[in-house]
């Protein structure tokens, strides 16, 4: 709770939905997921360095069924906030502020990032099932 | 040096330019530099981890092994985790709201980020140098 007791400025449930909303917060949304997802790179490397019982160990638990739908959660965060960061960079330049613009650069984002996930795990599935 | 005559700051607070918080854009600037490399490298660590897909342990080890891929995944593994700081610690200061609360998790993650930093980089030299 807050130590100060200033007026609050209107919160979230009183706006209108739109596009630029969501991907703000899922920029942050997936950047928190993506800093957990930094232990599992550690994880890997940790479990390739220590030897092989190690690492079959972590290839089963990246394989599980839990493993795959966290598997694919991170691919799309990371490929959102890739999507959705580069549009973020461009922006810092002062470009495409313009209302319809921004609208449109954000359902490029949502739908770029999409895309990247399916073909990702299309070539995972088709080059033989994954893990 | 004062071209405007109501400018009450100090002309040595402007050649500083750290501004109110005493740090200037460092923390901005240094996300974007940081997002900048993470768009090179996390393609190059995506395309790296599907080439991988189906390679056993000894394969897998001799691909992280290699000069140019053990100095990239160094990169990124020091890349990530700086972005994820800056990131994580913009969060926590604008949601967490109690001071003493606020302080233990920037300090937390900041230990944690260079425990599992270091933990990262020590498994890729392991395998590198074939420790």
């Amino acid at each position: 709770m807050a130590d100060t007791r200033r007026p609050l400025s209107p919160h979230l449930q009183v706006y209108k939905w739109q596009v630029q909303m969501m991907t703000s917060i899922l920029h942050r949304a997936t950047g928190i997921a993506l800093a957990v997802g930094t232990l599992l790179v550690v994880w890997g490397l940790l479990a390739l360095a220590a030897g092989e019982s190690h690492f079959d160990q972590f290839k089963t638990c990246i394989g599980s069924p839990l493993g795959i739908i966290l598997l694919v959660g991170w691919s799309w965060a990371l490929f959102y906030h890739l999507c959705n960061g580069i549009r973020h960079l461009v922006q810092d330049t002062g470009a495409g502020y313009a209302i319809p613009q921004f609208v449109r650069s954000s359902w490029l984002s949502v739908i770029v990032s999409l895309l990247l996930v399916i073909l990702v795990w299309a070539y995972v599935l088709t080059a033989g099932g994954a893990a | 040096m004062s071209a405007n005559a109501k400018d009450l700051r100090h002309p040595l607070k402007r050649a500083r330019g750290l501004g109110s918080a005493q740090s200037g854009v460092g923390h901005w600037w240094t996300q974007r530099v940081t997002a900048a490399a993470l768009i090179l490298l996390g393609v190059w660590f995506v395309i790296t981890v599907l080439s991988l897909l189906h390679a056993d342990y000894a394969t897998a080890k001799a691909a992280v092994a290699k000069p140019w891929n053990a100095l990239l995944l160094i990169l990124f593994i020091v890349t990530m985790f700086w972005h994820a700081v800056l990131g994580l610690q913009v969060v926590i200061e604008d949601y967490v709201h109690t001071r003493w609360k606020e302080v233990v998790l920037l300090v937390a993650i900041k230990f944690l980020a260079v425990l599992c930093a270091l933990a990262g980089v020590l498994a890729v030299l392991r395998i590198a140098l074939g420790v």
